[in-house]
């Protein structure tokens, strides 16, 4: 019988083979003393500070840097880190002073010169960052990042080093939320490495925060250790992160499970049902300073008529957010009632009801108001969203049920996927869209101003919808001249009066940071932008 | 044969513009990728003017493509929106999507050759018929359920393998992703192979073999196989192709970081330098594959002729 034969032999090799592989199985995440892995994924943009604009890049910067200020990891609040103090009497002038002692991984010193360079290299039009309109607030910005031709100047007038410790800024118009600002990544200093050698500097970033890296494979791993001569108060407590790149968060969740992994910061979807039994309370779950809005085409004259604002509330009232939240997102949204995020705090600017009835489901009311608004724009809306990432098929396909019931009309609603994101982003910014389109925020600071002015504002970078309205522009302007914060608070959320009035765009759910972990991890926290507090974790 | 051989690669230089310009009007139809770079937000203009410029996107269409075919043929593929050179981008994921194909092609001859041989010689027998439903449960099994299934089983539940592939992608750690990538075109040799034995049992070479009172095995190996396998070697030399192209399911699955990853990377951020650059390569792969087969031919069969 040699047909046997053969069938033993492959049977065989097909053991030999399994059991080789085995042997690539086992504990890899425990080598390396109290070093943790993490989940990645590879950033979209070089690694520079003000060229990251996306959290997988900013979750690097904000372990190997440390800017002016520091948001606080539970509340939210900017608390100065490299900053001794930033002092200003008409909200327009400020003058910075460094505490003494900072310094870069590579030695070199933190200085006033540090910072102001950095700015100046961001802001320059030459070097394609982007995150340069971060600095727009700047007096002198126009000039080194005009909106057309060439750059007219090599930096911000605006920005003057007075001494090694100390420099001033002068804003181009009041505003008195900037040092809440200056905790976001695009600010932090840079060293002088990352001129003389930037193409080293990318392929191994040097900065001064509490990790530094020691090896960097793009696209597959990043290893960083902590660096001991770390001058600020949150040192870290583990040995180092190796944050791996995973091309599905699904296979990093798989991982997790098998022990090669100790944490995951973005637990998939599908996952959420188990992930409790599966992970025993090494499971977390937070809100983030992410908000989910429906935007419309305001530039259509169809979405803009006398009466359009009814049925966009009428929109709004046909969705049922708490049934969506619970069912689609098991939990992990929670229902919007105001245009922030309940991050910000009630002192903060965030102010749950704002939205009032509008937000609330109500089948009869949203058909009375469509009705009383002229009906749906040619009878149907298509709300758009693009397919390719983020599941957002779900809850378009729920959020149009939801529509359809309520306005019992099979269709009422459709979704209207486009392939890609820049195809999708390329149309909404370009206003070729011709419905409501998905539309979602992302914090990059815990200020209210940033949630409303970069969206609403006649203009502004990320008001796709081209929404516009004299009273919202002057409401914002006034606030972000208010010098004390809480009359501020209280400007802002007038605005968003003005925003709820005309329903600018559909509130729909504030999205949570979620993350998992092994048994070898303790004192896992999220931070207000939903990344991981890794210099908290204990390992062990 | 030699001239065969030039004649053959001459005709590449068509297919191969072809299919490039093919792929760059493709990726450019999806529109301009600076829209989604900023995230959320828009680019503000004079960012978005400098990056189109720098990524050769103000150009029209036919000039970006002899642009870029310029490059090509001095080596320079030009540079991924992460700032990667795609060069560089290639000379890590090829060698790990080679690995995978290479581990895939050799169960698919070993395992796929055997149980064809075993089953063409025993028709209608229990093991035929076994074999048979098996590759039909095979074939009929998305690859996707397969490789999470056996991630899960081997992975998690049993603890036997790692889930996922380590950056380095030994070939040791490549034996079940290939297996998984494998397990279709698996099935097919199989049943290529049955079919074909099958066939030339009959043939009156095999009967002549028998007759002259040669070994069994002989019959089998050098007279039965060896004719048998010209259509396997059609089918698996175009599988080689289907298989670097289309790991990017397996690859997901078990996080590869290979042609598959990158490919998918640069379909959806629509960087067109990825894309073309790595099909370019896939389609040379795949002509020198269907060269190699053509001139297998003539190594499995005496009587097949070049000229």
């Amino acid at each position: 019988m040699r047909a046997a034969n053969y069938a033993r032999w492959a049977a065989g090799a097909m053991a030999v083979a399994l059991a080789t592989t085995a042997c690539g199985g086992g504990a890899d995440a425990g080598e390396g003393g109290a070093v943790l892995s993490s989940s990645w994924t590879d950033p979209q943009n070089p690694l520079e500070p003000a060229n990251t604009n996306e959290v997988q890049g900013g979750k690097v910067l904000s372990m190997i840097f440390r800017g002016l200020k520091q948001y606080d990891p539970k509340t939210g609040e900017a608390k100065n880190m490299v900053a001794e103090r930033i002092e200003t009497s008409d909200s327009r002038h400020y003058t910075v002073t460094l505490k003494d002692g900072w310094t870069f991984s590579d030695g070199e010193k933190v200085t006033a010169k540090s910072f102001v360079d950095a700015w100046n290299y961001g802001a320059s039009l030459e070097n394609n960052q982007k995150n340069a309109y971060f600095f727009s607030y700047i007096e002198g910005y126009d000039q080194v990042h005009p909106e057309q031709g060439k750059q007219r100047a090599k930096t911000m007038s605006g920005l003057k080093v007075v001494d090694e410790r100390t420099f001033t800024v002068t804003l181009s118009q009041k505003f008195s939320g900037f040092p809440d600002t200056l905790g976001y990544n695009a600010f932090v200093p840079l060293p002088r490495a990352f001129y003389e050698d930037h193409a080293g500097w990318l392929a191994r970033p040097v900065g001064n925060g509490p990790y530094t890296v020691q090896d960097y494979t793009r696209g597959s791993e990043m290893r960083l250790v902590r660096w001991d001569a770390y001058a600020g108060p949150d040192a870290a407590r583990n040995d180092g992160v190796t944050l791996k790149v995973y091309t599905d968060n699904n296979t990093a969740y798989t991982d997790l499970m098998a022990g090669n992994l100790d944490l995951v910061d973005d637990v998939p979807a599908q996952q959420l049902k188990n992930v409790r039994a599966d992970l025993d309370g090494r499971y977390l779950n937070t809100p983030a300073g992410i908000i989910q809005t429906l935007s419309f085409p305001h530039y259509d004259k169809r979405w803009t008529g006398p009466g359009a604002d009814k049925v966009r509330k009428g929109l709004s009232r046909a969705i049922d957010r708490e049934q969506i939240t619970r069912t689609i997102f098991q939990g992990t949204r929670t229902p919007a009632t105001d245009w922030t995020s309940p991050v910000l705090g009630a002192e903060g600017g965030y102010k749950a009801g704002l939205c009032g009835q509008w937000c609330e489901y109500d089948a009869a009311a949203a058909r009375k108001l469509i009705e009383e608004g002229g009906g749906l724009p040619g009878g149907q809306v298509r709300i758009t969203y693009n397919a390719d990432t983020g599941s957002h098929k779900l809850w378009v396909d729920a959020v149009c049920n939801s529509i359809n019931n309520a306005l019992g009309d099979d269709k009422a609603c459709v979704g209207n996927p486009i392939g890609t994101f820049a195809d999708f982003r390329s149309k909404s910014t370009t206003q070729k869209l011709a419905g409501p389109f998905r539309a979602g925020w992302q914090m990059d600071y815990p200020l209210p101003q940033n949630f409303l002015q970069p969206l609403y504002y006649t203009n502004a970078s990320s008001n796709d919808g081209k929404w516009s309205s004299k009273e919202f522009d002057r409401l914002v302007d006034r606030a972000n001249a208010e010098t004390d914060p809480a009359a501020a608070v209280k400007l802002f959320q007038q605005a968003e009066e003005v925003v709820r009035d005309e329903m600018a765009a559909i509130p729909l759910w504030y999205q949570n940071g979620s993350a998992g972990w092994s048994a070898r991890l303790s004192d896992v926290t999220l931070n207000p932008f939903s990344v991981p507090v890794y210099e908290q974790i204990k390992v062990g | 044969m030699g001239r065969y051989v030039v004649r053959r690669l001459v005709q590449m230089v068509p297919v191969f513009i072809g299919s490039t310009l093919l792929i760059f009007l493709m990726v450019n139809v999806m529109g301009d990728p600076v829209a989604g770079l900023c995230g959320d937000r828009q680019c503000d203009p004079a960012t978005a003017a400098r990056l189109r410029q720098e990524f050769g996107l103000d150009q029209p269409v036919w000039r970006q493509y002899l642009t870029y075919m310029g490059n090509v043929f001095t080596g320079d593929f030009g540079t991924a929106f992460n700032g990667q050179e795609v060069t560089e981008l290639m000379s890590t994921a090829f060698p790990v999507t080679l690995r995978l194909t290479v581990v895939a092609v050799c169960f698919e001859i070993l395992i796929g050759v055997t149980l064809g041989v075993l089953t063409g010689l025993r028709r209608g027998r229990p093991v035929d018929t076994g074999v048979l439903l098996l590759t039909l449960v095979v074939i009929s099994v998305p690859t996707f359920v397969t490789g999470l299934l056996l991630q899960l089983w081997l992975g998690v539940e049993w603890g036997w393998i790692r889930p996922s592939v380590s950056p380095a992608a030994p070939f040791g750690e490549l034996l079940l992703p290939g297996l998984v990538l494998a397990s279709v075109s698996l099935a097919y040799v199989t049943r290529l192979t049955r079919t074909s034995i099958a066939e030339n049992r009959r043939s009156d070479y095999v009967r002549t073999a028998v007759a002259k009172g040669l070994p069994r095995r002989r019959v089998v190996t050098r007279h039965l196989l060896r004719n048998s396998l010209i259509p396997v070697v059609t089918f698996v030399g175009a599988d080689i192709g289907f298989l670097m192209g289309g790991a990017i399911v397996t690859e997901r699955i078990f996080n590869i970081h290979g042609v598959g990853y990158q490919l998918y990377q640069g379909i959806v951020r629509q960087n067109t330098q990825t894309v073309v650059g790595f099909v370019t390569v896939l389609v040379l792969v795949f002509l020198l594959c269907n060269l190699v087969v053509d001139l297998l031919y003539a190594v499995l069969d005496p009587r097949i002729r070049y000229a």
